[in-house]
């Protein structure tokens, strides 16, 4: 599963970073969880997020809305991830911890280190064997937001 | 006085963009607004339950500590020792018996007082304070403090008038509208980096002309379209406003297509339980944005309540802090919807994310044109209540406060 998680992680980067983000959502399973917080929130255990879904379909919405409602100056990503500290669980599903570095690309080049934190995944298989998000928490080391988050982490 | 430092003679409906972009107008503003005659939204009282318990927050430049005492009182002073002028709390906030600062060990208790002072008799005979140094003359400057439903203002001018004075009932209604008889929870806590002067986002706030022409999102969801009931409240000094909208069954909505406004779409949600709210309030309101001037705003857009607090870091750079509430009487499911409909807002908000950019977009749109100025005439030149949205009086009202504020 270690090799499998890899490659999940890598292919969720470069799915976002090639602006294919109406691919993102086919990472989580249908009922998946995703949420984006801080360091602190999380340490708290306070619940709420920049980015809050419980459903698949909650993230296909984030997608539309970007594409054809939210405005924002054009943008991209560059995810540098670490390696995954994997725990498999008794009942098939895994753990994951992921740090991650984003960078953003500005549209005159500015290129600013965006983010910097780490993913706290469940992974688990959905009805075809393929390995999916259960859930994804996202914990931003800072609790500062530069300008505005619209494509997600 | 150079041409770029005039404001245009009597008017609140043009604003000179020089207001934006000096650095001696936010010197000015540190000392008129932030340390003058303004309340100040500090923290909530639910972050500071506890005696001993405290925060750190800030007047513009000026760091504060907030802090509940053994008597369950809440004091408010300044973060600065009386010695050498360091920080006196460097954590967000904690519970803690007294503070001492780290520098020399000068100690003080929840109210400020210092209680002690590090070697002040000397070593061995001798070194130490002189014997007329009495604690009680040195302490940092103490706020006045005063609450509203759970929420904490302080100010550092004798000159402010009573808090429920300088927000006005029909304000003072309308926070307890929101906050009265509950016991909040904080959420979540989110800081949102502005690449823009404090003013343009406190304008953005009052601003319920843009809200439907910017935010798609809004707009194609009914949550807000300036063609629902709805209406705008101005305080008497211009610098408090409630701009609010309800639910009306049957209301017109041609009005954007007919004018090809960008904001008409048939863009639908595949998961349409995040607008699927609870009545909270018993009067289809599904959006209320108050302010209070200078820096303070409380939210309620459908189920998704915060208090955003504004704090200029910077000519060209300003921290929104958003605290994300819900309250201890919600249902588990009331609970899950709050949560839900937090995405509406903030850095990430479905609804709000524009706001952290446009503010950008005027900053570097204006830069080179400090003797310039923007136009702010639609629903007429003043800053008065009204029963449309389609108007800038609520913008204006924040400049006619500034204006009687800081003397431009």
């Amino acid at each position: 599963m270690l090799n499998e998680i890899h490659g999940f992680q890598a292919a969720y980067a470069r799915c976002i970073d090639d602006n294919r983000l109406e691919g993102w959502p086919d990472f989580f399973l249908a009922d998946g969880r995703y949420r984006l917080t801080t360091a602190d929130n999380h340490r708290r255990g306070l619940q709420a997020g920049l980015i809050w879904a419980n459903s698949r379909a909650m993230l296909q919405d984030r997608i539309s809305a970007l594409r054809q409602a939210n405005i924002y100056e054009r943008h991209g990503y560059r995810h540098i991830l670490g390696l995954p500290l994997v725990e498999p669980q008794a009942d098939g599903t895994a753990r994951a911890e992921t740090p991650f570095m984003v960078a953003r690309i500005m549209r005159d080049g500015t290129t600013d280190l965006f983010a910097t934190g780490r993913y706290l995944d469940i992974f688990a298989r959905d009805a075809a064997g393929a390995l999916k998000l259960q859930e994804r928490v996202v914990v931003c080391d800072s609790s500062r937001i530069d300008t505005l988050l619209a494509i997600p982490l | 006085m150079p041409l770029d430092t005039v404001w245009p003679e009597g008017s609140i409906h043009q604003v000179p963009y020089w207001v934006f972009q000096r650095a001696e107008v936010l010197a000015r503003e540190q000392e008129a607004i932030f340390r003058g005659a303004c309340w100040h939204y500090l923290c909530l009282e639910a972050e500071i339950p506890n005696r001993g318990d405290y925060r750190t927050t800030q007047l513009g430049e000026l760091p504060v500590v907030v802090a509940r005492d053994a008597e369950g009182n809440i004091n408010a002073f300044e973060n600065r020792c009386a010695h050498r002028g360091a920080l006196i709390a460097l954590e967000d906030g904690g519970n803690t018996k007294d503070f001492t600062c780290v520098y020399h060990a000068w100690r003080y208790d929840m109210a400020g007082n210092l209680k002690g002072v590090a070697f002040r008799n000397g070593i061995a005979g001798k070194g130490g304070m002189p014997k007329d140094f009495k604690l009680e003359e040195h302490c940092p400057r103490k706020l006045r403090v005063a609450t509203l439903c759970g929420l904490v203002f302080g100010t550092l001018s004798e000159a402010t008038p009573p808090l429920e004075d300088y927000l006005g009932a029909e304000i003072v209604g309308r926070v307890q509208r929101v906050l009265a008889g509950r016991t909040p929870e904080v959420l979540g806590r989110f800081t949102q980096a502005l690449p823009n002067n404090w003013k343009l986002y406190t304008e953005n706030v009052r601003d319920s002309y843009h809200a439907s022409l910017l935010h798609l999102f809004f707009t194609t969801f009914e949550v807000n379209r300036l063609t629902q009931k709805g209406g705008l409240i101005v305080s008497e000094g211009g610098g408090n406003h409630v701009s609010w909208s309800a639910i009306e069954a049957g209301a017109a909505g041609g009005e954007y297509a007919q004018q090809q406004i960008r904001s008409d779409s048939d863009y639908k949600l595949a998961d349409p339980s995040l607008l699927h709210g609870f009545q909270e309030f018993g009067d289809n309101c599904t959006l209320q944005i108050l302010s209070v001037f200078p820096t303070f705003v409380l939210q309620q857009i459908q189920n998704c309540i915060a208090v955003r607090q504004v704090v200029p870091r910077a000519v060209d750079r300003t921290d929104l802090h958003w605290t994300y509430l819900g309250f201890a009487e919600d249902t588990a499911e009331q609970r899950i919807m709050r949560l839900k409909q937090c995405n509406l807002v903030g850095a990430a908000g479905f609804v709000s994310m524009e706001d952290g950019c446009v503010g950008g977009f005027v900053q570097r749109g204006a830069a080179g044109a400090g003797d310039q100025q923007a136009v702010l005439r639609m629903g007429g030149h003043d800053a008065a209540s009204s029963d449309t949205r389609a108007t800038e009086a609520s913008v204006r009202g924040f400049w006619k406060a500034y204006r009687a504020a800081t003397g431009y």
